[in-house]
């Protein structure tokens, strides 16, 4: 190290900045190291800033969706994703546009055909006062990102068989989907925190109980249990309790794992050296706790968080999949899938499985925004 | 060693203990009991049962009494095989259940199987040619199997598979060897429409095992006993099998612990889906119409199913790995 | 007049990373004789590790290798670095006629296999015997390095035996093949100072009953004291110093070499007598100057000199060579 600080210069006369560089290495937080290694893995920092992306555009759904999630547009059921246009039919090139659809029904499979009608071009408009909506159901608005000229519909991802727009319900049910996640794994969070600490640091027949409820719920098949579990929510349930019921069974079970490594953490912690020197020189309990022993397990505790999430968004889309999970009218992409579950409906409206390619995404990105974390997460290996 | 799996085996026993009383839950979670449900799938039909049938009924299904009491009455029962009836099927849980099991087994075991024959040979292959082509490849490959939901796969496979080939995927036996009686043709048959269930349940554990095996096995690539082994001029590919493939084995072992019970979860959401004849599709139509004996049951066998594997996955750990094996000995 | 069994030539190696150029090795010569005893010695980090573990073709992370390693045998000589380290040729040398016993007892066994089994296969794998055979000779070695009940302790898991017992399996695997050349990389540090007295006697006795030579490589000249005949000293992976073991002792002349004999506590000194230590710690030899490596830590350092170029390493009288400006004449 110190060879590399050495310059050609003198010897004796090592030069000042060079040797504060190499100290701030020294003095650096933890979690400066951590940051400083994580910028390092290219697709954990793209793929955390998508992520980001992802969730601002859940938040702020309204704005950026042509349509009302709920709105039926009846003439356009069951309608495949809108095909934009930039050039006009005589050779000239314009603002991005749609055509007019005219349906028609195919006599011989009862399908509905929708035919371009290339006289009538309609305009896509940005950044627009279209149709007003309510930001969270609260605040009044009228601008939208997309806003198109009267008589066109843009259905990015087609429709569903109530003729309802599925791009606009896909950002919609992000919301929910990626809420779920979030939410799921901050009450796992809590539960598995309390009980992996009360078992690490009580010991004795608390360690044993809560060591076994763990054990139990590691291994013993989620699905079943999640399904069984979710099927007992009353039907009559207003959709913001689903909406908690099912975050809850969800991190009811999720939390086992993360309990056991915070337990198997702090038995480790609790015979480290530095550990016992705190304690040693008169450090009270909580002290210890807080100022020695959580900064050295928080950034195991975050990948773990990390790579939870993906569990509890599939869990949800799996089970509002079946039917058992969010219902209508709250829309996650679970419930958007559920329209994609036999093989006829796959073969005639493939885009209905257009939201299963953000479940898919998104976990993608957990999963490398987790992988980034974890090898910078001991930042003095 | 005996004292090792004694602790184990008495553990599970406490593990499912506190399994029956989940299940118990389960099977009292909606609002009535079954005799409510009953009355109402009953009237639904334009039925009415008379007062000693309902009788009747109270005694056989042991309701009424204190929780306690309930408790106790459906354990007796359950010990003693009697499972309780399926109002839905008009049948006994245990008869459904004794059809369908087996094949939750079977397409759970060959899985299994099929996820540590296919990951642990790609994640040697990997570890031994660490930053080349083939490490990238399969660790995109191994994010992608771990990132798409299983039961995602199955409704992307059964598209493209009709799509491009016309193959329709689903169920377990073509139409003329649904009720035809055992034959070689007839087990060729399932043998053939195992095929994507398999590979749809086992495509997440195998790239979850391939990353551990990659890891395990870079870790014990740098290890001294190694370099020991090729100072003594062990030749280089014996050298790589004997000893760090042999000691990563025992991680790779204990990842059945966790690997079983993600098989038997993707088994029964992919069992929906692909309309497999197992015990998935049977719990999913007992869930919707409340009928939960069947549910309760099945949801205490497949429990009991990764419990019974986790502790064979113990026992084979011990007999592989002497450091547990003589743990009692050498204190 | 001994033979040589190994001749090192203006060994390198160099590991290219991304940070730099580590030279763990820069130009190391020397000469092995017939049943002698060569030490290494050298703080951590020196390369003296890496030096051996080149000529063995067992170094990991493939640095850049050249030199010449002659090893003679039935007056033929083999360049044992012109040898691809996974060749055939390599590998017979590997175990048969160079072996190695190394430093940490515990982690060189593989922890799921028998020391009794790791044993017989360093026989096995070059000679085509039954295991039965193997076994024992097997047998015949855990006798002849003192293992109480071999009959038991053949089937011992190394987490079963201590670090002595184990330290004794390994020799017994290593002189399996009566080699002409045992390397010791630090074989007593991991060990309580009364079993490492146990195994350099083992060591010792061995090496008289079976005529070879030893490589010994460690950084406690106590240990070199005992057990050497000459004594190479190195620092950041040059050789600093050369001598026979009573000159190292007697006469050294390398301030690095004459600071490494301050640190030796010694019991017969006058009160007040303080333990000398070297000032700062070994510098990685990361892309390291071109003037001498120790002069930032010298006590003689002479500005001017020896921060302008590096010393070569002169032959003070026959067979002590001193690699520093104090023993040179100034040139222009």
């Amino acid at each position: 190290m110190s060879m590399q600080s050495l310059s050609p210069r003198t010897l004796t006369e090592v030069s000042h900045a060079e040797i504060s560089a190499e100290e701030r290495l020294y003095f650096a937080s933890q979690w400066q190291l951590v940051w400083r290694k994580f910028r390092r893995h290219r697709l954990a920092v793209g793929s955390l800033y998508l992520l980001g992306a992802l969730y601002f555009v859940a938040l702020t759904f309204e704005f950026w969706i042509p349509y009302r999630p709920l709105t039926q547009q009846s003439d356009y059921l069951d309608a495949p994703p809108s095909r934009i246009h930039v050039r006009h039919e005589d050779g000239s090139w314009g603002r991005p546009f749609v055509y007019v659809l005219e349906q028609n029904i195919d006599f011989e499979t009862f399908q509905r055909i929708y035919t371009p009608d290339t006289s009538q071009p309609r305009t896509i408009h940005f950044w627009r006062k279209g149709e007003p909506y309510k930001f969270w159901g609260l605040v009044r608005a009228e601008r939208r990102f997309i806003v198109v000229a009267e008589g066109g519909v843009l259905l990015l991802f087609g429709t569903d068989s109530l003729g309802r727009d599925q791009f606009s319900r896909t950002l919609a049910a992000a919301r929910i989907s990626l809420s779920i996640g979030l939410v799921g794994v901050v009450i796992g969070f809590v539960l598995g925190c309390l009980l992996g600490g009360l078992s690490g640091f009580m010991g004795g027949w608390t360690d044993i109980v809560i060591q076994r409820m763990i054990e139990f719920l590691i291994s013993i098949p989620r699905v079943p249990l999640w399904m069984a579990l979710s099927a007992a929510v009353p039907a009559r349930w207003s959709p913001v309790r689903v909406y908690l019921a099912i975050t809850i069974i969800l991190s009811v079970i999720g939390w086992a794992g993360l309990a056991r490594v915070v337990r198997g953490k702090l038995l480790e912690l609790r015979e480290a050296d530095y550990v016992m020197a705190a304690s040693t020189a008169g450090a009270t309990e909580m002290r210890i706790i807080l100022d020695h022993m959580l900064p050295g397990f928080m950034s195991y505790l975050i990948v773990h968080l990390t790579l939870a999430i993906p569990g509890m968004i599939i869990g949800e889309t799996a089970l509002s999949f079946l039917g058992l999970g969010i219902r209508p009218p709250a829309v996650s992409w679970g419930t958007l899938l559920k329209e994609a579950q036999n093989i006829r409906a796959l073969i005639s409206h493939p885009w209905m499985m257009i939201p299963g390619l953000f479940v898919i995404g998104t976990v993608l990105l957990f999963n490398f925004v987790g992988d980034g974390l974890r090898d910078a997460a001991d930042p003095y290996k | 060693m005996s004292t090792y799996i004694v602790r184990r085996f008495l553990y599970m026993v406490v593990t499912f203990f506190a399994l029956t009383i989940v299940v118990f839950v389960i099977i009292q979670l909606p609002p009535g009991d079954y005799l409510d449900t009953y009355l109402a799938a009953l009237e639904a039909q334009g039925a009415f049962a008379d007062e000693a049938e309902l009788e009747t009924i109270r005694r056989q299904f042991g309701l009424g009494g204190s929780p306690v009491e309930q408790y106790v009455r459906w354990m007796w029962r359950f010990l003693q095989g009697d499972m309780g009836r399926s109002f839905e099927w008009n049948q006994p849980v245990k008869a459904l259940l004794a059809e369908r099991l087996p094949y939750t087994v079977l397409i759970s075991v060959v899985s299994l199987f099929f996820t540590y024959v296919v990951a642990v040979p790609i994640g040697i292959f990997v570890a031994t040619h660490q930053y080349r082509f083939s490490d990238y490849f399969w660790s995109v490959v191994g994010f992608a199997g771990l990132s798409i939901p299983d039961f995602m796969l199955a409704l992307l496979l059964m598209y493209l598979l009709f799509k491009y080939f016309g193959i329709s995927v689903g169920g377990l036996f073509s139409q003329e060897y649904a009720t035809a009686p055992w034959s070689w043709a007839r087990l060729w048959d399932m043998v053939t429409h195992l095929v994507t269930p398999v590979i749809v349940i086992g495509t997440a554990g195998t790239a979850g095992i391939m990353r551990v095996m990659r890891a395990t096995l870079l870790d014990e690539l740098g290890r001294q006993y190694v370099v020991t082994a090729h100072a003594k001029g062990v030749p280089h590919r014996t050298l790589l099998f004997r000893y760090p493939v042999r000691v990563a084995a025992n991680p790779i072992i204990s990842t059945v612990g966790w690997q079983l019970p993600a098989i038997v979860s993707g088994e029964t959401i992919v069992a929906i889906v692909l309309s497999l004849p197992t015990t998935g599709p049977l719990l999913f139509r007992a869930l919707l119409s409340q009928d939960m004996f069947m549910s309760g049951s099945i949801v205490m066998f497949l429990a009991a199913l990764t419990l019974v594997g986790t502790l064979l996955s113990d026992i084979l750990l011990v007999w592989i790995d002497p450091r547990i094996r003589f743990e009692s000995r050498s204190g | 007049m001994l033979h040589p069994v190994l001749e090192v030539c203006d060994l390198t190696a160099h590991f290219h990373l991304e940070e730099g150029i580590l030279k763990a090795v820069d130009g190391v010569s020397f000469t092995l004789l017939q049943n002698q005893t060569l030490g290494i010695v050298g703080e951590s980090g020196c390369g003296k590790s890496v030096t051996v573990q080149s000529i063995m073709g067992i170094v990991t992370g493939q640095p850049a290798i050249s030199g010449s390693a002659l090893f003679y045998r039935d007056g033929a000589s083999t360049d044992l670095l012109s040898l691809d380290r996974d060749s055939e040729a390599h590998r017979m040398i590997r175990g048969q006629e160079i072996a190695m016993i190394f430093q940490e007892p515990k982690t060189a066994f593989s922890p799921v296999h028998t020391d009794g089994f790791q044993i017989m296969e360093a026989i096995r794998v070059h000679q085509a015997n039954t295991w039965r055979d193997c076994r024992a000779r097997t047998l015949d070695l855990l006798r002849q390095v003192g293992i109480p009940n071999p009959e038991v302790n053949i089937d011992a898991y190394p987490h079963q035996l201590s670090g002595g017992m184990l330290q004794r399996a390994m020799i017994a695997m290593a002189l399996a093949l009566h080699p002409s050349i045992l390397i010791a990389d630090e074989p007593t540090t991991a060990l309580d100072v009364t079993v490492q007295a146990q195994i350099l006697r083992l060591m010792k006795r061995l090496q008289d009953e079976l005529g070879m030579s030893i490589l010994f490589i460690t950084h406690d000249l106590g240990v070199i004291a005992h057990m050497a005949d000459e004594v190479l000293v190195m620092y950041l992976g040059r050789v600093v110093e050369q001598a026979d073991v009573q000159t190292i002792f007697k006469e050294p002349q390398h301030p690095y070499t004459r600071a490494l004999m301050a640190s030796i506590p010694r019991v017969h000194k006058s009160q007040g007598y303080r333990l000398q230590t070297i000032k700062g710690s070994v510098p990685v030899a990361l892309d390291p100057p071109t003037w001498c490596t120790f002069a930032p830590r010298c006590p003689d350092f002479m500005p001017g000199r020896c921060d302008v170029q590096e010393p070569d390493l002169l032959e003070l009288s026959p067979g002590h060579k001193v690699r520093c400006f104090l023993y040179m004449a100034e040139t222009a």
